[in-house]
């Protein structure tokens, strides 16, 4: 006969046992965060309707590349490669579309983003290398090939429609980048809560031997991830040539740190299995508010890294605690 | 003939004639065995006699070598584990295959979700259908919502069980389905393979621990080195010559 094991013990628990703080941290802390610069910088204009609207329209391009970062981190994997990719696609939009027009520009940036999703995709999913080297190699990889494009000049972009589209213009009142990111968030937290696809992306994540077992195509699902985030981060190149009206190899530079730690805090696991669109976008808000605050303050740019740092370490720390549990 | 006795008298799985080798191993030879619907059958063996693959076998992930398996005296050709459930056969892995940070109801469906027809998940759908069958195997878990991570054990061998008895309208096997369960555990877990009986699924079981076999079983199969020692009524034998033919101090 077996031996009884202690593992098999009953842990179904009271509530106090199943309450998830990590399902909640991004609000509190969201919420803190926003109390404590209202209070603190009550003089220094951060509650003016327009320092907060510019606050929801710089943190665009992240929240989009959030959204791709969740499918992916709820897969298991993880793209650092999204930076890059965003000046990649910035440059080739901004090329493309002063030399053959906007529509060709377009595509030209969101083909660039997809492509380079595609390849990072295809190498984890069917040559079977991990996430992280394979992005890692990409990341360097067009880090150079944004420098070498265009000699580290910038690129200007002065298609109005273009511009407009992606960056300054607005819709009803509401400005374009606004819209882009309740379309993105919505049609996201549609496809990853209540699609097939997004049941079996976190399956994939969660275990992807009882995924392959109940008959869902692993390796598919990990290559779709990681195409979607290249997409949506060259969505994001899009939508920063747009605002700034140019396109440089600086852009999205120093947004994987940002973009990694507001998925973290909004409660997507690092190993797979968990995530959350609506928390990415409140957690990219609040990276987004933190950045805002901080310079209000005054703080140097170096005391700023060592704040965020800070601040993503113990939001790490708590997603990990809540998978040991 | 009522209909019911006909298809009773027709194997849900027929093997015959199986052999299979990795490379110069020979893990299983001339193995032959029927199961009947309703019917439970023992898989016992020394590790290493071949038991898991035996079950691999017939589940799609290890095509043998030569012989044939038949389902419904069908002669079917199964070259991966979707082809053997689209045949009404299920498996609950050792390892159960569970998805632990999801709900009950998402693993019962997992890889094969109903959407609506907006081609949204079918929640509602998973859940209920989810409950009726919990309740129905008694299989006491808090709820269809519940986190396969909060649950015991034994919990979570009920809701491996539960999810292929769902989907299997033929054949269910398990591998050591108690393996790493307690004394009362595994009592609640015998209980519902034995309520399969009345589903009219076949079902083809490996353990370790005869007392198991001998409460459970209708027939009791051994194997040896690969080799099928002899299938034995579990009512026409006992302990001692079963454990004579697992360790080979009795041929036959
Ligand atoms: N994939 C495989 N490749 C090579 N040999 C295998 C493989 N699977 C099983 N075997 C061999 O087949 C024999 C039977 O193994 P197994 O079916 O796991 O036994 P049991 O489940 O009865 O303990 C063993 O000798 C084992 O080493
Ligand atoms: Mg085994």
């Amino acid at each position: 006969m077996p031996i009884a094991n202690a593992g098999a013990a009953d842990r179904t628990g009271g509530f106090a046992s199943r309450f998830n703080l990590q399902q909640y941290v991004v609000y509190l802390g969201f919420l803190a965060i926003f109390l404590f610069f209202a209070v603190v910088l009550r003089d220094s204009g951060f509650l003016t309707v327009r320092n907060l609207s510019n606050i929801v329209l710089q943190t665009a391009p992240a929240t989009i590349m959030a959204i791709g970062l969740v499918f992916v981190m709820a897969a298991g994997e993880i793209d650092l490669s999204i930076g890059s990719i965003v000046a990649v696609a910035a440059l080739a939009a901004a090329v493309t579309i002063n030399a053959y027009g906007l529509a060709p520009g377009v595509l030209a940036g969101l083909g660039a983003g997809l492509l380079i999703g595609f390849v990072n995709g295809a190498l984890v999913a069917y040559v079977k290398l991990p996430s992280f080297l394979v992005t890692l190699a990409t990341m360097g990889l067009f880090a150079g090939v944004s420098r070498s494009m265009t000699n580290l000049r910038s690129i200007p972009v002065t298609d109005s429609t273009f511009t407009g589209f992606f960056g300054s213009g607005s819709l009803l009142g509401v400005p374009s980048l606004i819209w882009w990111t309740v379309i993105a968030v919505a049609v996201g937290h549609l496809v990853f809560r209540e699609s097939r696809f997004g049941a079996h992306v976190l399956a994939t994540g969660d275990n992807a031997r009882a995924a392959a077992v109940s008959g869902i195509s692993v390796p598919r699902i990990r290559l779709a991830v990681l195409t979607i985030s290249g997409g949506l981060a060259g969505l994001a190149g899009l939508l920063y040539a747009g605002r700034l009206q140019a396109a440089k190899y600086t852009l999205g530079e120093t947004d994987l740190m940002t973009v990694i730690a507001a998925v973290i805090v909004g409660g997507t696991l690092l190993n797979g299995g968990k995530g959350s669109i609506v928390g990415a976008l409140v957690g990219s808000l609040m990276m987004g508010m933190l950045n805002n605050g901080l310079i209000l303050m005054g703080l140097s740019v170096s005391d700023q890294m060592i704040v965020r740092g800070l601040i993503i370490l113990a939001a790490v720390a708590v997603s990990l605690r809540e998978k040991n549990r | 003939m009522p209909a019911n006795a006909i298809s009773t008298n027709v194997p849900v799985l027929q093997l015959t004639d199986i052999r299979k080798t990795f490379g110069g191993i020979t893990a299983i030879e001339k193995f032959s065995l029927d199961v009947h619907p309703g019917e439970i059958v023992a898989l016992v063996g020394d590790n290493g006699a071949g038991k898991s693959t035996l079950i691999k076998i017939v589940s799609g992930v290890h095509p043998p070598t030569s012989g044939s398996i038949a389902i419904d005296n069908e002669i079917v050709a199964m070259s991966n584990a979707t082809m053997a459930r689209a045949r009404g056969i299920e498996v609950v892995y050792q390892d159960l295959a569970l998805a632990d940070q999801q709900s009950v109801y998402m693993n019962m469906f997992l890889g094969r979700e109903p959407v609506n027809r907006f081609g949204l998940l079918d929640r509602r759908r998973m859940i209920a259908e989810t409950e009726q069958l919990v309740k129905e195997l008694d299989v006491r878990i808090p709820s269809a919502h519940a986190t396969i991570r909060d649950l015991s054990g034994g919990q979570r061998q009920g809701v491996a069980i539960a999810r292929a008895t769902h989907w299997a309208s033929k054949l269910i096997l398990l591998d050591e389905p108690t393996a790493a369960l307690g004394v009362a555990e595994t009592a609640k877990v015998e209980e519902i393979v034995l309520s399969l009986k009345s589903r009219n699924i076949g079902v083809l079981i490996i353990s370790h621990s005869l007392d198991q076999v001998f409460r459970l079983s209708d027939r009791i199969c051994v194997l040896r080195r690969g080799r099928q020692i002899g299938v034995r009524k579990t009512a026409e034998t006992d302990k001692n010559q079963i454990v004579a033919m697992i360790t080979g101090l009795q041929e036959h």
